[in-house]
């Protein structure tokens, strides 16, 4: 049985690697090519300014009272922090959500085409953390923020 | 093995409907080292989420590896009625897809 997983899981590992190498050759890209606009830079920016700049096109942001974010100020489990964002700025265009300490801040963000300013998500943070959420409204950036406590990380599992 | 189910929920009041969705997906970062191989379990999530109004599309949200596993997310539409259909599909980074539908009530 346990030589059976191993064989299984070996195949399947290496599976995995002939993908991730043409993946890297630019020989086939399935994950750009389903998900062509996912903005992967942003989500591999080291740093709350780099995501930004890598999402909106800058990382200037103005302090509003206009959003409102509901989520704990103590998460017992760090996997799984709910976080609620609202708004009441017009003409919302787009919602992110950042995570100031994670490895790679930008968490989520929605674009909205018709839909109101509000987005609801669970989120993984790595420590305790700044969380912010940037509210792009009339081409500008509005953005507020709080600190949330983890008392077990999200990322070890 | 690879069932993502995918539960949508449209709660409507006020003409402002509140759309909830759920995926069963491991949202794996890419991370995490697994304890018996030593080696990294590979990165595995949702990164597109479309949600459509009567097929208009009202929202997109990009995902990333610090979204929670069994991910929720929730948007508000406005002027939603009663008949109006609520789409939600989305796309993982294996090119995994799922999607669900749900009728304003």
């Amino acid at each position: 049985m346990n030589t059976m997983k191993r064989r299984s899981f070996l195949k399947g590992t290496l599976a995995g690697g002939v993908v991730a190498v043409a993946a890297t050759s630019g020989l086939l890209r399935p994950a750009e090519v389903l998900a062509a606009s996912w903005p992967k830079n942003a989500f591999t920016a080291k740093s709350v300014e780099n995501a930004l700049k890598d999402l909106f096109g800058t990382s200037a942001t103005t302090a509003s009272d206009a959003i409102k974010i509901t989520a704990p100020i103590q998460a017992e489990n760090g996997a799984v922090v709910p976080i609620t964002a609202s708004t009441t700025l017009p003409n919302v265009e787009a919602i992110a959500v950042v995570v100031e300490k994670n490895p790679s801040p930008l968490a989520a963000s929605v674009d909205l085409t018709g839909a109101s300013g509000y987005f609801r998500t669970k989120m993984k943070l790595g420590q305790t953390s700044p969380v912010h959420v940037v509210v792009k409204s009339g081409g500008k950036l509005y953005s507020a923020k709080q600190e949330i406590k983890v008392t077990t990380g999200g990322c070890g599992g | 093995m690879a069932s993502f189910a995918t539960k949508i929920k449209v709660k409507q009041s006020g003409g402002t409907a509140l759309v909830l969705t759920l995926v069963k997906h491991p949202m794996e970062t890419g991370q995490r080292v697994d304890k018996k191989t030593k080696q990294k379990i590979p990165a595995h999530y949702i990164q597109k989420m479309t949600f459509e109004v009567s097929g208009k599309q009202v929202a997109e949200a990009n995902l990333g590896p610090a979204v929670s596993k069994d991910p929720l997310v929730g948007v508000q539409v406005k002027n939603a009625k009663k008949g109006d259909k609520v789409k939600v599909s989305w796309t993982d980074n294996k090119g995994n897809r799922g999607s669900a539908e749900e009728t304003v009530q």
